[in-house]
């Protein structure tokens, strides 16, 4: 059976891996290379490496790290951060790279998802999307990586979602800002309305404090993954005990 | 050592391949001249991507007969399985032909999505050096839209909406439907069996 996915999410800025509460103050975890490596050794069955800083300061990945990474790791990753051409996220995915994560960009120019589809094929192109609740409704964020420059995208999530999907996206990773570093849950409602729009795999991201929120999400949501950062940096949830307890609760995981 | 040659094709996916080989001390290089795949002890065909452009590639590079013809051993990953045989839906395109049989569409009801992403555990169907020490329900990692059919050259099979070839053989020539590069212990077993196979 298909296992659901936990993906640990490593924000990486400068070589290092950061985290900030809701994108602000960031705070230094620990070197990229290491941290992926531990998280193989925890059984993580994914990892996602987005180079926060790349989108907002108009830069793209360096990809050195990212063949660091693919020489070292044997469990899938996706690089994200100033991927902006076919061209670069063919030099990513060259690189050692499992998948790309374009995000604003793409808000950007849509036209880049049908791009990448077509140069490396949907599924390893994911569309990353930063939404946050207002007046009953959801709506895409920009330049989440920078304070000064984030900004709404003027687009409403459920139509974005929708449309990542049908130009060509193989997977979308939701981030839930309102739930962003503050580990009170997935944003389930949202995550659900997200997931019976479209039917490639959707992960969910933002919120995850405790293992009764990744039960809740794999449950309620269908998710096809949840990614968390913060959780597992700081060492609030181990992955063995997670998995364990997920497995114990009848969801299908690799152990 | 016995060399090793990766079919680089000019998309993506060579890289990840090239690594996974060189963690097990393999003598391995990627390449796409038809003298230097001949000559190797065994060959590796990835491949991401769509079954047209790549089948494209390998008609561009001279070496649609090159593969066809090679006697030692020759594994093909992904995409690279796919090509193995006759042809594809994907882009009605004809393939190597090394492996009798059709390419079809994964068709995967709600509430599954697809593409079918994500570590799937293997059922071995059929004894064989490649799957020497795997065990059944072992997990491997999948990325793809496409299935190939189980047939009598079905060395293991995987589940998604229904069972389909997640590893094959003929003759020489072997296959991988999951990424082995990227699937931990198994894969590794996997990659560390070809090493070991005669050429």
């Amino acid at each position: 059976m298909l296992a659901r996915r936990i993906i640990p999410c490593l924000d990486v800025k400068d070589g290092k891996v950061v985290k900030g509460v809701q994108f602000v103050g960031h705070e230094v975890l620990g070197d990229a290379v290491d941290m992926a490596l531990r998280y193989r050794d925890e059984g993580a069955d994914e990892l996602v490496l987005y180079d926060i800083t790349a989108s907002a300061e108009g830069r793209t990945v360096d990809y050195n790290w990212v063949r660091d990474i693919a020489r070292a790791l044997d469990i899938p990753f996706c690089v994200a951060g100033g991927i902006r051409s076919g061209e670069q996220a063919v030099r990513c995915l060259d690189s050692g790279a499992d998948k790309v994560s374009i995000n604003s960009p793409a808000l950007e120019r849509p036209d880049l998802i049908n791009e990448l589809a077509e140069m490396a094929g949907s599924q390893c192109v994911v569309v990353g999307v930063d939404s946050r609740e207002l007046d009953n409704d959801y709506y895409v964020h920009q330049y989440s990586g920078d304070p000064d420059k984030i900004r709404a995208a003027g687009r409403r999530t459920l139509d974005w979602v929708v449309e990542a999907k049908d130009r060509g996206a193989g997977e979308i990773v939701l981030n839930c800002m309102n739930q962003d570093g503050v580990r009170k849950g997935y944003d389930l409602t949202q995550l659900r309305l997200v997931r019976d729009l479209i039917d490639i795999p959707l992960v969910a991201s933002g919120g995850a404090g405790a293992t009764e929120h990744f039960t809740d999400v794999f449950e309620q949501a269908d998710v096809s993954g949840a990614l968390a950062a913060s959780v597992f940096h700081k060492k609030i949830i181990h992955i063995p005990d997670l998995k364990r307890d997920l497995k114990a609760a009848g969801i299908p995981v690799r152990i | 050592m016995s060399k090793i040659v990766i079919i680089e094709l000019g998309c993506a996916n060579t890289a990840s391949v090239l690594f996974a080989f060189e963690r097990l001390g393999a003598d391995v290089v990627l390449s796409s001249d038809a003298a230097e795949i001949t000559a190797a002890d065994k060959v590796v065909l990835p491949g991401v991507g769509a079954a047209g452009y790549v089948m494209n590639r390998v008609h561009e590079l001279g070496l649609y007969d090159t593969i066809r013809s090679l006697k030692q051993p020759l594994m093909g990953v992904c995409l690279g399985q796919q090509m193995l045989f006759d042809s594809s839906e994907e882009g009605d395109v004809a393939c190597l032909g090394l492996i009798p049989g059709r390419v079809k569409k994964l068709e995967a009801p709600a509430p599954l999505v697809v593409p079918h992403m994500g570590w799937n555990q293997l059922e071995i169907v059929r004894d064989d050096p490649l799957t020497s020490g795997l065990t059944n329900g072992d997990y491997a990692y999948f990325v793809h839209s496409y299935v190939c059919p189980v047939s009598e050259h079905t060395l293991a099979t995987s589940d998604y909406a229904a069972p389909f070839a997640a590893m094959v053989r003929k003759d020489n020539v072997w296959g991988c439907q999951f990424h082995p590069e990227r699937s931990s212990v198994a894969g590794a077993k996997i990659l560390e069996n070809f090493l070991k196979v005669p050429s």
